[in-house]
């Protein structure tokens, strides 16, 4: 224990270190507030199919030198989830299909390209990176935290500000719809802060991996607690713990960042699930 | 004084029609019953005067500026059952029609929504989990929300499926009291008996269409049964 506390010592004072904690801490805050959201529209794999596309993206955009990705992922992202949840609850069955294609074509596409046009020595490598964050996380750039810290802040603000309409249009977007309150804006709000959450999350844990960092604090954090205030709550705190906790752990013992946080995230899930258990199952 | 008026209203998904020409008025006040058999156009019908769906033809119109605030208890989703909410939290997301863009409840909207509870016989409730209540208690926090949302139009779609014969007889009875206290209902059924009991107007889709007083369309009926 002592020796492992020796080791944070030394690798706290180290500005990747910190960075990564920071980009990290404000990520995983983001993505747990709207997986709540997510998780309770029957939308988890929303996250899924959109960091596919910014996969695709991504390529293209290496392709093409842009010297910041983010320029080229962000808009295509973006269309993509508007395109995809505009239709609200109505289109699941059409939606599923649809999801399906578009993340896997981008996914194939987006290989075959980097595959074809790559200068880099070592496309594997490259492909792993982006694929499972295997150390994107640990070799940002100022810059890319203060975009990181300054995205965030706006998700959480906007949260925030729209937190009873977003609430309104998960448990009931018909009645929204019925009494007047503009669902289909807050769905289009939805959708688009969820791709920037997407694009920004590919950075900490790559686009595979994405889909755990939203899915599995809020799932967490219902086997638990009953309203939504506490859920959305909970599951923001158990996602920046366990982010933490995934970071520091990879930095000591140099396992790959993403994988570290979603199997912190997947032990949370099932001492809670075994708390749950517990306590009976009459929350179920 | 008349609220709504539909006029030769063609219902229907795209290119299958389920209704046409369907016409009626509902006055103020009014406790319309939406009879018929399934696959008759109920459910379309009330999607489309809730703004849902868009009429495949026809017209219908709102009178009076306020005529638009309206109040709905919808059929439960699947999405509903297992939704971590608490009754306080859901009850209160009526007011949001009244919010615009004001981020947070006032004063006044949580009072509302603390009086409608109150009239439903839930305050005791207001901090359990929805996912936790019986069905009865289930359907007086989405009335509860449907009054925080109106004081004159409410829309109920079967009110009462899958309730017990004696939460349903509450249920009824807090609807009629509803209507006595001047709020205008417009409610789908299955229940026929129920719906010649207590409502004052019968639309009835299908073959057999009708739109009148509930006693015109109870006459008919036993004429029917005579003749048949």
């Amino acid at each position: 224990m002592a020796n492992l506390i020796a080791q944070l010592e030394l690798y706290l004072p180290y500005a990747f270190v910190r960075y990564a904690l920071i980009a990290g801490v404000m990520i995983s805050l983001c993505s747990s507030l709207f997986g709540v959201t997510l998780v309770l529209k029957r939308f988890s794999f929303i996250g899924d199919g959109l960091s596919h596309v910014a996969f695709g993206a991504m390529a293209v955009a290496m392709i093409l030198h842009v010297t910041n990705n983010m320029l080229l992922m962000m808009p295509v992202t973006v269309a993509c989830a508007i395109l995809l949840l505009k239709g609200g609850s109505h289109t699941k069955i059409k939606g599923d299909a649809a999801l399906a294609m578009i993340s896997v074509g981008a996914l194939g596409i987006g290989y075959l390209l980097m595959n074809i046009f790559s200068t880099s020595a070592n496309l594997s490598g490259d492909v792993c990176t982006q694929l499972f964050g295997s150390t994107s996380i640990l070799t940002l750039r100022p810059v890319e935290v203060w975009v990181c810290v300054i995205l965030s802040l706006t998700v959480i603000v906007l949260f925030c500000l729209f937190y009873n309409k977003i609430f309104a249009v998960t448990f009931d977007e018909d009645f929204a719809v019925a009494t007047g309150v503009r669902a289909k804006a807050y769905n289009f709000l939805i959708a688009v802060i969820i791709a920037v959450i997407i694009v920004l999350a590919m950075n900490l844990v790559g686009s595979l991996l994405i889909s755990a960092l939203i899915v599995f604090p809020a799932l967490s954090a219902m086997r638990l607690f009953k309203s939504f205030r506490s859920v959305t709550v909970c599951s923001a705190v158990l996602s920046v713990v366990n982010t933490t906790l995934g970071i520091l752990i990879a930095v000591v013992g140099g396992t790959p960042v993403g994988s570290t946080i979603v199997a912190t995230d997947i032990v949370v899930f099932v001492i809670f699930y075994g708390i749950s258990l517990l306590k009976g199952g009459k929350n179920r | 004084m008349e609220q709504i008026v539909c006029r030769d209203l063609k219902l229907g998904y795209e290119k299958t029609v389920v209704a046409d020409g369907v016409s009626f008025t509902v006055s103020k006040g009014d406790y319309l019953c939406i009879v018929g058999e399934n696959g008759t156009g109920k459910s379309t019908l009330m999607k489309v005067m809730l703004g849902l769906l868009k009429p495949l033809g026809g017209s219908i119109e709102f009178v009076g500026a306020s005529a638009r605030r309206i109040g709905y208890l919808p059929q439960q989703t699947e999405v509903q059952k297992d939704f971590p909410a608490a009754v306080k939290e859901i009850v209160l997301s009526g007011c949001l029609n009244k919010s615009g863009l004001r981020p947070f409840y006032t004063k006044a909207q949580k009072a509302l929504a603390a009086r409608n509870m109150e009239k439903m016989g839930i305050t005791a409730l207001a901090g359990r989990s929805y996912r936790e209540l019986s069905g009865g208690q289930q359907q007086r926090v989405l009335l509860a929300r449907a009054l925080c949302a109106t004081e004159e139009l409410l829309f109920l779609d079967e009110p009462v499926a899958g309730l017990d014969p004696k939460v349903t007889e509450e249920m009824y009875a807090v609807i009629e009291g509803l209507n006595k206290e001047g709020m205008t209902v417009i409610m789908i059924s299955h229940d026929m008996a129920a719906a010649l009991r207590y409502s004052s107007h019968i639309l009835n889709m299908g073959n057999d269409f009708f739109f009148g007083p509930t006693a015109d369309f109870a006459a008919r009926r036993e004429g029917g049964e005579q003749n048949g």
